[in-house]
């Protein structure tokens, strides 16, 4: 996918709101957790949110990477493996505490969420998302404007 | 609307008033004697830019009836078949084309790779094109589909959209503007064609994509073949040549390839192949327009090279059809546009690990060699053989060969192709900054609109403009989006909006009929 900046900020928040927010939703309950419900949904969307918010920042550091490609292009294999470090700092941040707030987190609980999270974004935006919002591809990747 | 046969009352030409005049009434195409047809949109070309925007319209619910496509051509990948055939790629051979540039399936999903992977007879051969896309460039070369494939696909989404019920054959002499709005665009049938001798098609739009207007041959190559009156020696890479391979069995000889491009890489990779199969002693000298001794461009913008070629996977940098590249290009005018389409460098080929190996294998055994130099004079001697006078940087040389395979490319200029001309002179049509159809972001031709009609043009004749890499799968394809967004804003056609994508990409899928 060729990127913009705007293009890869609007995608991460809107495909990882939208459709990580319905997944969430729905795998919240299953997920190995071992916490009351309530938990386990403070856990996941918490996660959900960081996995925005903090991609803001990751997007910026993969714009300025990119520019070292000829072609400023930023092939599928480095959207899918970009969850990598972003889930282990994401994990670091949780499990040792040093987020601003105490989040409820279980290792399990956390790499299903993410790791499922993870694959079934970059999974639509290999494809389907082609379909769902068709002009994107030849406008960096941006959804509005 | 099919053939205009039916509605011939008269038959006529066209007059001198006619040929002078820049707007068009009825009154003049009747005092000519020329029949009038009537379709709401006419797309002059019939290749692949054609097929693109037709077959945008056709989902965004354009009716068959709606439609005229006005060409010489059979089938919309006619010329596209042979430039590939002529230029060494057969139907197993792989394009230089990304796996999701369909240009059978505007969503591009699923990609040629993910069909190769479904369609293969193996877990291996499934395997194969996903990882091959998965891990793309970084583990490997790009995933490339094969021609037999794309053309096959092609095949099917034309009986999908009905596309043969919407063409007229013949050959287009012009375009003009209609005094009351719109356009009559002029056809001559076919000889073997009873009735009209022009047919005038008046419509409200017009999309032209013409493609190129001829081959190019360069002015030391064309002093040549027209000097000694034969064209068998020197020829072009894009026309018919199997000869030279044919004598090359006969009789050892020695091949200048010119170019520096993909079709230069594919006529050494065959001239290597035939010495290979066939035990021929054939020697290649290639000569390259510039020196490419390694990587080369600024730090951000530095393409791979080495061994005399610039290699990029693609005809353009990716990011040109929808990245950061595309939105620089667009904010360009006037020199900047030169400076940008200069910073994308000149022609390249992919690099191919086998054919590097070939090539490296050619050069240590002495039989292929690089010249980077220009052709000044090319003689003709004795027992069939050429003299080359060749410009090095800081030398001539001289070579002594027995066929030149020009690979320099097509005619480019607009003003050798009939119908843009008769537009630059009649319909006030102008040049962009490279000398290409000047177009507007939504790809009209800007100051041809003619009342409430306007008049689009994609492809090779727009090269310039605000879209580089305008006559590959996806700038055609892109083209074709933006001039049906533009009809659609008009009341043409249905906006491809999300409810009408997913319906859309759904009968795509179940190959059913629209």
């Amino acid at each position: 996918m060729t990127y913009s900046l705007a293009g890869r900020i609007q995608t991460r928040i809107v495909l990882f709101g939208v459709i990580g927010g319905i997944w969430t939703a729905l795998v919240t309950p299953i997920l190995p957790t071992r916490l009351p419900l309530g938990s386990s949904y403070e856990m996941s969307f918490t996660v959900l949110g960081l996995i925005i918010v903090l991609g803001v920042a990751w997007e910026l550091a993969y714009h300025l990477l990119q520019q070292f490609r000829w072609d400023k292009d930023w092939p599928t294999g480095f959207s899918l493996l970009a969850g990598v470090p972003e889930g282990l700092v994401l994990w670091l941040l949780l499990d040792s505490g040093t987020w601003l707030w105490e989040v409820p987190v279980t290792a399990r609980g956390f790499w299903t969420l993410f790791i499922s999270t993870w694959l079934l974004i970059w999974a639509v935006l290999s494809g389907p998302i082609r379909v769902l919002l068709v002009r994107r591809r030849w406008r960096g990747g941006r959804l509005f404007g | 609307m099919t053939a205009a046969g039916p509605f011939v009352a008269r038959t006529g030409d066209l007059t001198r008033k006619l040929l002078d005049a820049d707007i068009w009434s009825e009154q003049l195409l009747f005092e000519a004697g020329i029949p009038i047809a009537d379709a709401p949109m006419v797309c002059v070309g019939g290749g692949l830019g054609t097929f693109a925007l037709v077959d945008h319209l056709r989902i965004c619910g354009v009716r068959p009836e709606s439609l005229q496509v006005l060409t010489p051509l059979s089938a919309p990948w006619e010329s596209f078949a042979y430039l590939t055939r002529v230029s060494q790629i057969s139907r197993g051979d792989r394009l230089r084309s990304d796996s999701s540039s369909c240009p059978d399936n505007l969503w591009g999903f699923p990609s040629f790779a993910v069909r190769e992977a479904f369609g293969a007879d193996t877990v291996r051969g499934s395997l194969r094109p996903l990882w091959q896309v998965l891990t793309e460039p970084i583990c490997g070369e790009h995933y490339t589909p094969r021609l037999g494939e794309v053309l096959d696909a092609l095949a099917r989404e034309a009986r999908r959209i009905r596309y043969p019920e919407m063409v007229t054959q013949g050959q287009v002499r012009m375009v003009r503007r209609r005094e009351a709005g719109g356009y009559f665009t002029v056809l001559t049938p076919p000889e073997r064609a009873t009735g009209a001798r022009r047919i005038a098609f008046r419509s409200a739009h017009v999309h032209l994509a013409v493609g190129y207007a001829g081959l190019r041959f360069l002015p030391e190559l064309a002093a040549y073949r027209a000097s000694t009156r034969n064209s068998s020696r020197v020829v072009s890479a894009y026309e018919p040549h199997e000869h030279v391979y044919d004598q090359l069995r006969r009789r050892p000889g020695t091949v200048m390839v010119r170019g520096s491009g993909i079709v230069a890489a594919r006529v050494v990779h065959r001239l290597i192949e035939e010495r290979n199969a066939h035990g021929l002693q054939t020697r290649v000298v290639h000569l390259l327009s510039h020196d490419v001794p390694g990587p080369q461009g600024p730090r951000f913008m530095r393409r791979n090279g080495g061994d005399g070629f610039a290699y990029q996977a693609f005809d353009e940098p990716k990011a040109v059809w929808g990245g950061q590249l595309r939105d620089r290009a667009g904010a360009t005018e006037g020199a900047g546009r030169v400076e940008f389409y200069d910073s994308l460098g000149g022609p390249s080929t992919p690099y191919r690990k086998d054919w590097h190996a070939q090539l490296a294998t050619a050069r240590a055994q002495g039989w292929y060699s690089t010249v980077a130099g220009e052709v000044e004079a090319l003689d003709p001697q004795s027992d069939d053989l050429i003299s080359a006078r060749i410009q090095a940087r800081d030398s001539v040389l001289m070579a002594q060969v027995s066929f030149v395979v020009d690979c320099t490319g097509l005619q480019p200029d607009i003003g050798e192709q009939r119908i843009l001309a008769d537009l630059l002179h009649h319909s006030n049509a102008g040049r962009n900054p490279l000398g290409g159809l000047d177009v507007d972001p939504s790809f009209e031709v800007r100051g041809t609109r003619s009342g409430k009609g306007r008049l689009y043009a994609s492809g090779a004749a727009t090269h310039g403009g605000y879209l580089a890499g305008e006559d590959t799968f996806l700038g055609l394809q892109i083209a074709a989006q933006e001039i049906a967004d533009d009809l659609a804003a008009q009341g043409f056609c249905a906006r491809l909006d999300v409810s009408r994508s997913v319906r859309q990409w759904v009968r795509w899928a179940a190959n059913r009929p629209i």
